[in-house]
């Protein structure tokens, strides 16, 4: 008798037992804000807005220095600015597309669009705003796309990240690809963007220090030295898949979008600080 | 090309941190056209100065190896609030521009 009971209990748990659940983009978000607090104590959860400054005080010096006088994204934050108020030959304006007439924004991007089972990133609206207009659209990854995006950003400064994936199936599908995206090991040199930037982050490929995920997308678009120029968060996509001797995608993508998606969920509650600067 | 300076002058106690930035192609000589394959040619900065009210603090003679946009940092002794830093530049092409600013 007491044998039957116990089988039974044991049968009655397992079935109980909820199936290896996926985790919830919340739980994901917790796992990794724990791991990075971890690994880097006594940074807090704001500093990672500046990369690997955040964790390297040599190269800090450098970055506050230039940042502080001259800060490199200056004239195409201007030319941006100017984009952003002139009208389009119709006579609207990019505000006309936008929430809250464009200003202050950014931080809910990019955004699950329920109705077309789609995820929307800023500088797809900002095209489909020009589109709209009458306007031709911008060519991806730097120059005017990359400026009128930076001044956009500039009006968001501050605003916590909010990233939201709602409670819909379809939404955490695009959630899931860029996750699977982030740790997928891919190209020649078979690295995933986990290994650099999450495993290996605070430790240095040749000659750079590798910059924690944490916090890595409030920043763009960023001026990078290496560029000389100001450039998207996808025109960096394509450098890292590149630089991995991957094949990379085309910017404003499915798979850079889902990226993004997943990418900047994980930024979620640090403050937006773009445009930003980086070597 | 009046404005290729930006600068920034800051004092503390009696020495004087002048910062610039300088917009300039600083082109070496020794790359080369992509579509072409012709040498593009050489246009560097050559000789910067820089003065206190009106007296030199700074002579310096740059080469190729100077990068794009060159971004310079000095300090002198002897400085009060108010004076005059004026920062100079003329490259192998003979175009020149400078700028003046008060230590703030």
């Amino acid at each position: 008798m007491k044998a039957l009971l116990t089988t039974a209990t044991a049968l009655a748990l397992l079935v109980g037992a909820p199936l290896a659940a996926q985790a919830s983009p919340q739980q994901d978000l917790k796992e990794f804000r724990e791991y990075y607090m971890k690994k880097f104590p006594g940074v807090p959860l704001n500093e990672f807005s500046n990369g690997v400054y955040a964790i390297d005080p040599v190269s800090r010096v450098t970055w506050e220095a230039i940042e502080e006088d001259f800060p490199p994204y200056e004239d195409d934050l201007k030319k941006g600015e100017k984009m952003f108020k002139t009208p389009f030959a119709n006579g609207k304006t990019y505000g006309s597309c936008f929430p809250n007439g464009g200003i202050g924004i950014s931080q809910n991007y990019p955004y699950f669009d329920a109705a077309n089972n789609t995820v929307k990133t800023l500088e797809q609206e900002v095209n489909e705003c020009r589109v709209k207009n009458g306007e031709k659209p911008l060519k991806a990854n730097k120059g005017d796309i990359a400026a009128v995006t930076a001044y956009m950003v500039y009006t968001s400064r501050g605003n916590k990240v909010n990233v939201k994936v709602p409670n819909d199936p379809r939404a955490l599908a695009w959630y899931e690809r860029g996750k699977r995206h982030f740790y997928m090991k891919r190209g020649q040199l078979n690295l995933s963007c986990a290994n650099c930037h999450k495993d290996s982050s605070g430790l240095y490929i040749r000659a750079e220090m590798l910059s924690p995920a944490l916090g890595h997308t409030t920043h763009f678009p960023v001026f990078r030295q290496a560029w000389g120029d100001l450039g998207t968060l996808h025109r960096r996509y394509g450098g890292c898949n590149k630089q991995v001797r991957a094949k990379p995608f085309p910017s404003q993508s499915d798979e850079y979008r889902a990226l993004e998606y997943f990418h900047t969920y994980m930024s979620n509650g640090i403050k937006v600080n773009g445009p930003g600067s980086r070597k | 090309m009046a404005d290729s300076i930006k600068i920034r002058a800051t004092l503390k106690g009696d020495v004087c941190t002048v910062k610039a930035l300088i917009k300039h192609e600083m082109e070496t000589g020794q790359r080369k056209d992509k579509k072409t394959g012709q040498v593009i040619p050489a246009h560097f900065i050559q000789e910067v100065n820089c003065t206190h009210n009106g007296s030199n603090v700074l002579n310096a003679a740059w080469g190729a190896a100077i990068s794009k946009n060159p971004y310079l940092s000095i300090e002198f002794a002897g400085a009060k609030k108010g004076d005059k830093v004026s920062l100079s530049w003329v490259d192998n092409k003979g175009e020149k521009d400078s700028t003046e600013t008060a230590i703030g």
